[in-house]
């Protein structure tokens, strides 16, 4: 299988710190990377960069055609306004040339119901926003969904359906997954490989060899439990 | 009042109508009022090499514009600072340059009478501002959620966002005649404001800013020529009454 994206050498400075050196990975067409790491140690960064956000060192090769699904953790907007959720995605769906079919079909991947869409985004629980979120970086006929901390402000219980839809969505759209996650016995389960950012040097490789003990604290600095089933 | 002087306040209102709704989502609240305040110098060097002051305005704007743009791009915190150092100076080398009577209209509005060029200009100033607002509204819904998902989008989110600040010079520059450097700011902003109050969806946000703006200019006008006094402060008064209904009527929900 061919490569969805190749990263040689990836190189980030923000004002004046270095915050990701010399990375390289890849990530094979319709598979799941999960990307972890501290607080700090460059993984939204690291996305930014990927979307060419952020100016960088290196390479950053995505295959021929990728279309991209970006969720990002934190949105530029203020909560309180009267921007409906049908709103930002009728706005996603014509920017993406989606068609109006399209809209229903990600309200329904996501389990959205039409009625919710109406709502003010101020008006979302947590695990409505992100599915919403989800819903709009469907449109477009992406070829790639980058997931920045899919439950940040999602509570427990949510936390599992989140990610068993991602894990569903990915697997009926064929879709490469690339999952900025701190749950790392949901990236035991459905990451393909795994990509762990700290101070130390950057790791990668199947969650069986990352997801060691050793390595997670070497990663985190502390030791972190974590049950996989 | 003439038919022509009309016919463009009602353009400029809708124009300053559909900017302030993404002005106000942009948090440009205060920015746009300090904006405004650049015209001035433009408007006292116009007066001083004897061009049309809208003119001088509007180049001022244009520069001041690309100022903020430049800055915005650049780190975020100290833009506010900068943009009010910047345009207080604006404020008050303008009024060394323009003097009298011309810097109270200058300042406060005066509507005065129209040539046909300025009505035509002015026409298609405001029709290119409220096209520009309708065709790219989409793109600039997306980018205020997130830059990063426009960009994922294909949208050249920098170049949207120099567009959307050029739109609301233009805006700010149409005002001018009616409202005046200090108060024009305000007419972008107040009916965006109390729109946010009301609107539940963004179709209803457009019009109840759109209606709010117009409503108060045209009101505005016939009031001043009624009492005698400036444009500007009377709009805005009626703008400002409106949203603190607005504020009162949210409360009663």
């Amino acid at each position: 299988m061919e490569n969805a994206l190749e990263v040689e050498g990836l190189s980030v400075r923000l004002g004046g710190t270095e915050v990701l050196r010399e990375l390289s990975f890849s990530v094979r067409s319709g598979s799941a990377l999960a990307v972890i790491g501290p607080n700090g140690a460059g993984k939204t960064v690291l996305f930014r960069a990927l979307i060419g956000a952020l100016p960088h060192g290196g390479v950053v090769r995505w295959a021929p055609g990728t279309r991209i699904g970006y969720v990002p953790q934190k949105l530029d907007i203020e909560r309180d306004l009267p921007v409906t959720g049908r709103d930002f995605l009728r706005a996603k769906a014509h920017v993406s040339g989606a068609p109006g079919a399209d809209l229903a079909r990600a309200l329904e991947l996501v389990n959205l119901p039409p009625s919710a869409a109406d709502l003010a985004i101020g008006a979302f629980s947590g695990g409505q926003f992100q599915r919403l979120l989800l819903a709009s970086a469907l449109l477009g006929e992406p070829t790639v969904l980058l997931f920045d901390e899919p439950t940040a402000g999602v509570d427990e219980p949510g936390e599992e359906r989140l990610y068993e839809m991602i894990h569903r969505v990915q697997e009926t759209e064929r879709l490469t997954l690339l999952l900025i996650s701190h749950e790392l016995s949901v990236v035991y389960r459905y990451a393909t490989n795994v990509l762990c950012l700290s101070r130390e040097a950057p790791c990668f490789g199947a969650p069986e060899e990352i997801l060691t003990p050793e390595r997670i604290e070497q990663v985190y600095g502390t030791p972190l439990k974590y049950h996989h089933h | 009042m003439q038919w022509t002087g009309l016919t463009l306040s009602i353009g400029m209102a809708v124009a300053a109508g559909l900017v302030g709704c993404f002005a106000l989502m942009r948090r440009m609240a205060l920015a746009s009022d300090a904006m405004s305040h650049v015209a001035l110098p433009g408007i006292g060097l116009a007066l001083v090499f004897h061009f049309h002051p809208v003119l001088g305005g509007l180049a001022a704007l244009f520069a001041g514009t690309l100022l903020v743009w430049g800055l915005e791009r650049q780190t975020r915190s100290s833009t506010e600072t900068v943009i009010g150092v910047v345009f207080s100076l604006a404020l008050a080398l303008g009024s060394m340059l323009a003097t009298g009577d011309e810097l109270v209209d200058a300042l406060l509005g005066a509507p005065g009478t129209l040539g046909g060029w300025e009505l035509a200009l002015g026409l298609a100033g405001a029709a290119a501002v409220v096209a520009f607002v309708l065709t790219q509204r989409n793109r600039l819904v997306i980018t205020l959620v997130s830059a990063d998902i426009a960009r994922t989008s294909g949208i050249r989110v920098a170049r949207l966002e120099l567009l959307f600040l050029l739109a609301f010079a233009l805006t700010v520059a149409l005002g001018l005649r009616y409202l005046g450097v200090l108060l024009m700011g305000s007419l972008v902003i107040i009916p965006a404001a109390t729109a946010k109050h009301l609107a539940r969806t963004l179709d209803q946000m457009f019009a109840i800013s759109v209606g709010v703006a117009v409503t108060s200019t045209l009101a505005g006008e016939l009031l001043a020529s009624r009492l005698h006094r400036a444009t500007g402060p009377v709009i805005i008064s009626i703008a400002a009454g409106m949203f603190l209904v607005a504020l009162v009527v949210r409360r009663g929900r």
